[in-house]
């Protein structure tokens, strides 16, 4: 019989906090605005659910100030879930994200697709017992947000527009800073801190271990099951799909194609299997004329 | 089929449709660097291994997943004729005989004779780490639970290996083990070493 154990337990440490992270790895994280898409998202294969009251595409559309979801309907979510529930504050905004901890979230988004509370400081992610994810365009900017406790790292991409060109220059900007930093030498590492504006213990970590210390998911423009394995062949570790499920023609089929394609991200066979049939994907929206939402950070 | 007979090498999968299916595979190289360890997404590649670890993640996907992959059929058969198997959190659900508060279309293997509740230690701010007394280890294993299933019974053929709060926590059946916390989450591969003794 075994001896039982007891009275060691820890809660929130980085291993735990980034733990949760990894148990979502090559899977699909999905934007719901209600309990009943939260369902649609769960029966198609989500790993986990983004609790917000407009998706990237509306609040694109809308403007006007975006900001931390009604409590009243992430609780709705988290009823009808068995995975994950994630929510997001505006940049900087510490109340929002100790209200959601209060409301048991698993996971904060702290997010460039609502607006920004502070210009000039992002939430101070240690200050908490739930995890946190935060956007990034290239890898000082993920840096910086790991060195303030950040657990999960998703590039930006552009929300709600449909358009992945985006997704794929910042994931090959973080992914290309990596490979180079595993060539430099020490002293180029000083370098290379500098120039990321990033703390030199996290440049010299990546450069002994060819990756960042949280695992790197993508989001921002994904809409077809195409786009999901692009951005894994290119090094995500999950996707976000926001507006591509539910701004398209018909959400249930392709919310399970994605999550299909992100699992056998490298058989094409699978990939032009899920892909046929799906209907209209989500007419993409132009970046020129409206705000680009990855420039909030810094 | 391939197996260690025929190719004279020892092959390890990672059910590798969902979850953290990447640091099982380098712990299983690190324990042993003549291994071959392959990360298992088709029936093919299932037909090749000796033994199977089925990761964490979620359990409803990984669930969903198997149907989708055409797995379902040939790894319940290969489970049935007794291959090792180590299940770790989501993949101690799906070894489960039974599973509470889990979704009506996600079924398990029964491989194990065990009734568990999914996230059954809360959400994840109950998440926790904690020291873990284990049979047949000499020093405490640190243990990280994750949203992890609680075991709340066990058969007579069910050895209880570690328990945490009185709930078991490391269970063998046979060559069968399942685990409701991570051993692919630290650089510990005391129970990885584990399942492949069990394994060869």
């Amino acid at each position: 019989m075994a001896e039982n154990s007891n009275n060691t337990n820890q809660t929130a440490t980085v291993r735990v906090k980034r733990g949760l992270a990894e148990m979502l790895k090559g899977g699909v994280i999905m934007d719901v605005v209600n309990a009943e898409q939260a369902k649609i998202a769960e029966d198609a294969g989500a790993v986990a659910v983004m609790a917000l009251e407009r998706v990237p595409a509306d609040i694109r559309r809308d403007g006007g100030i975006s900001r931390m979801s009604d409590p009243e309907m992430i609780i709705g979510i988290q009823e009808v879930c068995t995975i994950p529930v994630m929510a997001k504050v505006r940049i900087g905004h510490f109340v929002e994200a100790q209200i959601l901890e209060h409301l048991g979230v698993d996971y904060v988004d702290e997010s460039e697709v609502l607006s920004p509370a502070d210009e000039t400081h992002h939430v101070d992610k240690f200050a908490f017992k739930v995890p946190f994810v935060c956007g990034a365009t290239n890898l000082g900017e993920a840096l910086r947000r790991i060195s303030e406790g950040a657990c999960m790292i998703r590039s930006k991409g552009e929300a709600g527009t449909g358009n992945i060109i985006e997704a794929v220059r910042h994931l090959r900007s973080i992914t290309g800073d990596i490979r180079a930093i595993t060539l430099a030498d020490n002293a180029e590492l000083f370098e290379w801190a500098k120039k990321l504006q990033a703390p030199l213990p996290l440049v010299q970590e990546i450069a002994e271990t060819g990756k960042l210390p949280v695992p790197l998911f993508c989001a921002g423009g994904i809409a077809t099951p195409a786009d999901a394995a692009m951005a894994m062949q290119l090094g995500a570790e999950s996707v976000f799909v926001g507006s591509g499920i539910f701004k398209s023609n018909d959400p249930a089929p392709r919310a399970r194609a994605i999550v299909e394609a992100t699992t056998n991200f490298g058989d094409p066979e699978v990939l032009a299997r899920v892909s046929r049939g799906l209907g209209a994907p989500m007419t993409g929206i132009g970046m020129d004329d409206s705000i680009k939402f990855a420039d909030r950070g810094w | 089929m391939v197996t260690t007979q025929q190719s004279g090498r020892r092959c390890v999968g990672v059910l590798a449709l969902q979850g953290a299916f990447a640091k099982h595979t380098s712990m299983l190289e690190d324990c042993d660097p003549d291994l071959e360890v392959i990360e298992v997404r088709t029936p093919k590649q299932l037909e090749m291994v000796d033994g199977l670890i089925i990761p964490g993640g979620e359990s409803s996907t990984i669930s969903k997943l198997l149907d989708l992959n055409d797995l379902r059929q040939p790894l319940a058969e290969r489970l049935d004729a007794g291959m090792p198997v180590f299940g770790t959190c989501a993949g101690m659900i799906l070894l489960a005989t039974e599973v509470l508060d889990g979704r009506e279309d996600q079924h398990s293997f029964a491989t194990i004779d065990l009734s568990v509740r999914r996230n059954g230690y809360g959400s994840q701010l109950d998440s926790f780490e904690a020291d873990l007394l284990i049979v047949g280890l000499d020093d405490p294993y640190q243990a990280i639970f994750i949203r992890a299933p609680k075991v709340e019974a066990v058969g007579s053929s069910v050895e209880i290996l570690a328990s945490i709060d009185d709930s078991p926590a490391l269970v063998r059946s046979g060559q069968r083990l399942a685990s409701s916390f991570h051993p692919e989450l630290t650089n510990d591969v005391r129970l990885h070493r584990m399942f492949l003794d069990t394994c060869f």
